[in-house]
């Protein structure tokens, strides 16, 4: 590491202070420019017809009604868009042997989920279309519908795919040291096994869309609720044939992603394709409804798993298979294996011991896809670690905390590899440990919880300890064959009066991205942040790169951002030096002033040296070319991948007569490397965990035996809300990366990776005096009361 | 959000304001069956947006005065159609009078809903896990209604048929509730289990006793999300009149709800599940009945 990136003390010291967002202000006045608001002349409007079978055959569409309604422009089908749209494909090359079929905006011959959009209809208002819509009639021939995992695998069982020989969509194994031998040898074995439903992500502001195609001018204008405009960018010109130079995507502000937003859709598609049959403005924006049956969905997982251990509590090997079902596609183009991939991968990772086996197996059935949302595989891998840990702990009675303690890899003992073969730079298990013991006053807890057990009040505490994969490099994506950029884009100026200009790749979805970058530039330059002005989201003026995903923004984004404004400081440093005829390291700049580096004393400001620059170029030496604009790309090398680590806690109650869990409080100790803005890392951690609580407790995506989602509404999928979540109490070790100046790793995944696993272990912790168990998540009343034999 | 462009989702419809009880009776007359009277809106906007209703006319209530206020009437509160959940919560005479309506309105929904929503919507709909249909049976109320042959009342008990089945005919309108005023010798509970606050119940109970010194006189007990209506366990009040609320008479109590109800399957929460919820509610609300002395 160079200088320091912390000393608050001196102006301009942003890195590592809590400011508060330059763009909250802008959204909580209302003043936020959501596609969804977007309205653009001659637009029209685009509602879809869905599937109510979740698979049949397409024997005929009938449209001439719904054509002759005032107002209606277009109806298209699958066989409309195919013509002008090339099909994709959701596999990966890394992922070796995976299937996937083709899939075309609207389905050609057969629906595969219900609910899977079918024709779309393109009318003057949103209105109109829906009216037409119902005049649409599609015969449909049913197939047989494959819903559950053990169905999906009968072997002679109905096929999703006609022409696959199963409905296997991918497999994978990891086989590293003696598993057999550490089994065979072992003191105790834990073994069990637990399912995780399927959830969502119910953003507030659903799927929205604008495409604007410009047959003058050939060139396509994409107003799109996503994080990943360039991603979008590629897709859009490539399935349509469109030069990307004349494709343009904006991504401006996005009522919430958590990962949904990065994924093909096929109405967006769709939506694309009807813009060019129109050569017309063409908006759609998803319902509620439409979201719980277009939207990914995520985990459903069953996972059988054992752990071995030696007599005193010594970990010894894990061995773990992997089952889980992705809906009828892969999606495209990150796929739907991931997050069973990294399920496998993640497993036992905070731990010491070597040798690991794991099976994935990745299913395919007639529901909507899976793919890659908050913490992709995270609360799955932590969850059976963590609960496999506990029951360890209790069969060799040790403490939650001491048999981790045990367990983890010190601090001092990195680099190191975890059993699944990540390579860790440096974490810090035990420190984590330590604080969260003290944060919680865990023995006062236990002191607490035994005298209220003996008033029939059954309090459950839960540890999980985790680890969380950032700043991921192309070995995520892009040696698949992903045109999925790991590097990032900056471009910053100087304007003319001394302020800077930074236009970035990585974008904003609320987290506070904006901030970050301005944080940094700021910093790095020597300026007050409100004169830096930071541009997100628009490819057609932001330097392509990864965006944000997978906790990139501030780890890749934001080294970016600091190497960027190095260069521009050093441009800027060089026209002062021959202004003030003095060397280049002689000079520095400190809010807005060039000073001299010794002294402080300041010398000439930054918007002098621009006005110069721009406007009296002839007072400059002969031969001086002042560069007052940069742009700078960086992508992460050395690690693969930034881990970050931490440890949680949960505190709650357990009603054993109702089944009904109270969440009192939960804690977290996070390492996240740098910070750079607290508040906003202690905002990702919150929001995080309550993501995570909910799927411990409230969200599920249900289906009926006939592939029906039964409870795709607000009033009947739960989200957590306010009132039943805890204070969330924070703390942090740093440990920053060496890979970068920076030092900043992720975290909008911590919350999620682990809220989940420390509920369950919780709750199995209420229930222990009643020799009652629980291992699949949502954990609902009905799970806990059957566990308890209530009924 | 662009609502005239972008999400609409009701089919069109014709409005009419209505003045008076009778304007608004001919309206519907006039429509057939393809109208609906619209009060909060806070069930049927949502029927609509679903596209589960479609009605070529919208018959607003609202404006009504004779639908409004809370005032006492003999023996009685009249509570007007209108009054909003809201209401049922701030107005003093409730409190005073209806006190088990004022204890279960915090349970009904949100804030916002409760803002809007009425409490004539709420039993002419007669969701089976709406709270105050269920209060209604717990409290012998009346229900006034006012139809095309004239007005009527009918009895809760006579009033709640099947799922979403009332005594209400078509183009009828509930006018106003009439509660016997609460007298110092009744006490009141009511609760609810709900994964979470604000959401329709997994189960509900209110419970009215009438006492006679320590014994128990009288009592109403109606549960809410049982079954196709809101509902009363008769056996299970049967076993608690004339008795003290001991541990034993309670236990009686909750062992025959079984003979009182029969929960519909559902895959979340099944039947013999929640038996053993009304059971427990049970339980807990006499426990506090006989504290409350
Ligand atoms: C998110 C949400 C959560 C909710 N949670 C709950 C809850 O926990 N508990 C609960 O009880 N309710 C809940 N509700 C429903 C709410 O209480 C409704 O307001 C109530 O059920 C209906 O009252 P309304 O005035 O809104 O009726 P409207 O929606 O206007 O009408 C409902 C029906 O009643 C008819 N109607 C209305 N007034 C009359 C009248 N005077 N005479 C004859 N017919 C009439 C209408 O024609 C219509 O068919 C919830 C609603 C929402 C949107």
């Amino acid at each position: 590491m160079t200088a320091p990136l912390t000393s608050l003390d001196r102006p301009n010291s942003y890195i590592g202070r809590s400011v508060p967002r330059p763009n909250a202000k802008r959204l909580l006045a209302g003043r936020g420019r959501y596609v969804s608001d977007l309205r653009l002349p001659r637009m029209l409007y685009a509602a879809f017809l869905r599937s109510p079978h979740a698979h049949a055959k397409i024997v005929s569409i009938s449209t001439e009604q719904a054509r002759a309604v005032e107002g209606v422009h277009l109806v298209a089908t699958g066989v409309d868009l195919a013509k002008i749209c090339t099909p994709w494909t959701g596999t990966l090359d890394h992922f070796k042997g995976m299937t996937s079929a083709p899939q075309w905006p609207l389905p050609v011959d057969r629906v595969v989920w219900a609910g899977q959009a079918v024709v779309a209809v393109v009318a003057e208002s949103r209105a109109i279309a829906e009216d037409a819509l119902e005049l649409i009639e599609v015969d449909y021939e049913d197939l047989p519908v494959v819903v559950d995992i053990d169905s999906a695998r009968e072997a002679g069982g109905a096929l999703i795919n006609p022409g696959s020989v199963n409905n296997t969509c991918f497999r994978s194994q990891l086989d590293n040291g003696t598993v057999d031998d550490a089994f065979a040898h072992a003191a105790h074995v834990v073994e069990e096994e637990f399912t995780f439903g399927r959830h969502t992500a119910v953003t507030l502001e659903p799927r929205a869309i604008v495409a604007d195609y410009d047959p003058a001018d050939g060139a396509l204008t994409v107003h799109h609720g996503t994080q990943t405009p360039y991603q979008f960018q590629d897709l859009y010109s490539r399935h349509y044939n469109i030069p990307e130079a004349r494709v343009r995507v904006i991504a401006t502000d996005i009522g919430g992603s958590f990962g949904m937003k990065l994924h093909v859709y096929h109405e967006d598609m769709a939506v694309v394709g009807l813009s060019i049959l129109l050569g017309r403005p063409v908006k759609y924006v998803a319902d509620r409804m439409e979201s719980f049956v277009s939207d990914i969905h995520a985990r459903d997982h069953r996972v059988r798993a054992r752990m071995a251990l030696d007599a005193e509590g010594e970990i010894l090997a894990m061995e773990v298979e992997d089952l889980t079902a992705i809906g009828a596609f892969s999606t495209y183009p990150r796929t739907s294996v991931v997050e069973g991939n990294q399920v496998i991968r993640l497993m036992g990772a905070p731990y010491r011991f070597k040798n690991y086996r794991a099976t994935l197996e990745v299913i395919f059935q007639n529901k909507v896809q899976t793919s890659q949302y908050r913490a992709v595989g995270h609360p799955i891998a932590c969850a059976v670690t963590e609960r496999l840990v506990d029951m360890a702990a209790a069969k060799l009675r040790l403490d939650p905390f001491a048999i981790r303690a045990q367990n983890v890899i010190p601090d001092d003992a990195y680099p190191q590899t975890s059993p699944t073969g990540y390579r860790f730079e440096a974490l810090s298990h035990q420190a984590c440990l330590t604080r969260l013991h003290e944060m919680m006053d865990y023995d006062g807890l236990r002191a607490k919880q035994a005298d209220l057990r003996k008033r029939g009040i059954y309090r459950g505490i839960g540890i999980a300890t985790f680890v969380e994969i950032t700043n991921p490099s192309p070995a995520f994506y892009g040696v698949g064959g992903a045109r999925i950029s790991s590097q990032d884009g900056a471009i910053l100026n100087l304007t003319p009066s001394g302020e800077v200009r930074c236009l970035i790749s990585v974008t904003e979805q609320g987290q506070g991205t904006e901030a970050i970058i301005s944080q940094i530039v700021a910093d790095q330059l020597g300026l007050a942040q409100d004169h830096v002005k930071v541009i997100t989201g628009d490819t057609e003026v932001t330097p392509h790169g990864g965006a944000t995903w997978a906790c990139r923004g501030a780890g890749i984004g934001g080294e970016t951002a600091l190497q960027a404004t190095r260069a521009l400081k050093r441009n800027i440093l060089e026209i002062a030096a021959l202004i003030l005829q003095e060397q280049p390291s002689a000079l520095d700049i400190v809010d807005g002033q060039v000073v001299d580096t010794a002294t402080r004393n300041q010398r000439i400001p930054i918007s002098e040296i621009a006005r110069i620059a721009y406007f009296r170029s002839d007072t400059l030496p002969p031969g001086t070319q002042a560069q007052l604009t940069v742009s700078h790309h960086f992508a992460p090398q050395g690690y693969p991948f930034a881990f970050t680590n931490g440890i949680q806690g949960c505190l709650l109650e357990v009603d054993v007569e109702t089944g009904l869990i109270r969440l009192l409080k939960h804690f977290i100790v996070e390492d996240c490397g740098r910070v750079i803005n607290p508040m906003l890392v202690d905002e990702q951690l919150r929001g995080g965990i309550v993501q995570g609580l909910g799927a411990a407790l409230f969200e599920e995506c249900r289906y009926s035996d006939t592939g029906q989602l039964v409870n795709g509404s607000l009033a009947d999928y739960l989200v957590p809300m306010p009132m039943e979540m805890p204070d969330i109490v924070i703390g942090h070790v740093e440990t920053p990366t060496a890979d970068t100046e920076l030092g900043a790793k992720g975290v909008g995944e911590a919350g999620t990776a682990a809220a989940s696993a420390c509920v369950l272990n919780a709750v199995n912790d209420a229930l222990a005096p009643f020799g009652a168990t629980i291992n699949s998540i949502p954990i609902t009343p009905m799970k806990v009361l059957t566990a308890l034999k209530r009924f | 959000m662009d609502l005239g462009e972008t999400a609409v989702k009701a089919r069109a419809f014709s409005y009419f304001r209505a003045a008076t009880i009778d304007h608004a009776l001919d309206a519907h007359a006039r429509a057939g069956d393809d109208a609906r009277f619209i009060a909060g809106g806070q069930s049927l906007v949502p029927a609509l947006s679903l596209r589960l209703q479609a009605p070529r006319l919208m018959i607003d209530i609202t404006h009504i005065d004779e639908l409004r206020g809370v005032r006492r009437e003999g023996g009685h509160l009249r509570i007007g159609a209108l009054t909003r959940h809201c209401e049922m919560l701030s107005e003093p005479l409730i409190a005073e009078f209806a006190p088990l309506l004022h204890a279960a309105a915090p349970f009904v929904a949100h804030p916002a809903i409760r803002n809007r929503g009425t409490f004539g919507g709420s039993v002419a709909l007669a969701d089976p896990a709406s709270e105050f249909p269920a209060m209604t049976l717990a409290l012998d109320a009346e229900i006034e209604i006012a139809g095309p042959s004239g007005r009527r009342r009918v009895r809760a008990d006579d009033f709640f048929i099947d799922l979403f089945e009332t005594a209400l005919q078509p183009g009828e309108l509930i006018t106003a509730i009439y509660v016997p005023l609460f007298r110092a010798d009744q006490r009141f509970a009511f609760d609810e289990l709900a994964r979470r606050r604000g959401d329709y119940a997994l189960v509900g109970c209110g419970i009215l006793a009438t006492f006679a010194g320590e014994r128990i006189h009288d009592i109403r007990i109606s549960y809410l999300s049982v079954g196709n209506t809101p509902t009363r366990v008769r056996g299970a009040e049967a076993t608690l009149v004339g008795s003290r609320l001991d541990a034993v008479r309670i236990a009686a109590a909750q062992a025959a709800l079984e003979g009182d109800l029969a929960p519909p399957e559902s895959d979340e929460v099944p039947p013999a599940m929640r038996l053993h919820l009304a059971r427990v509610l049970l339980g807990r609300l006499l426990g506090r009945l006989g504290e409350a002395a």
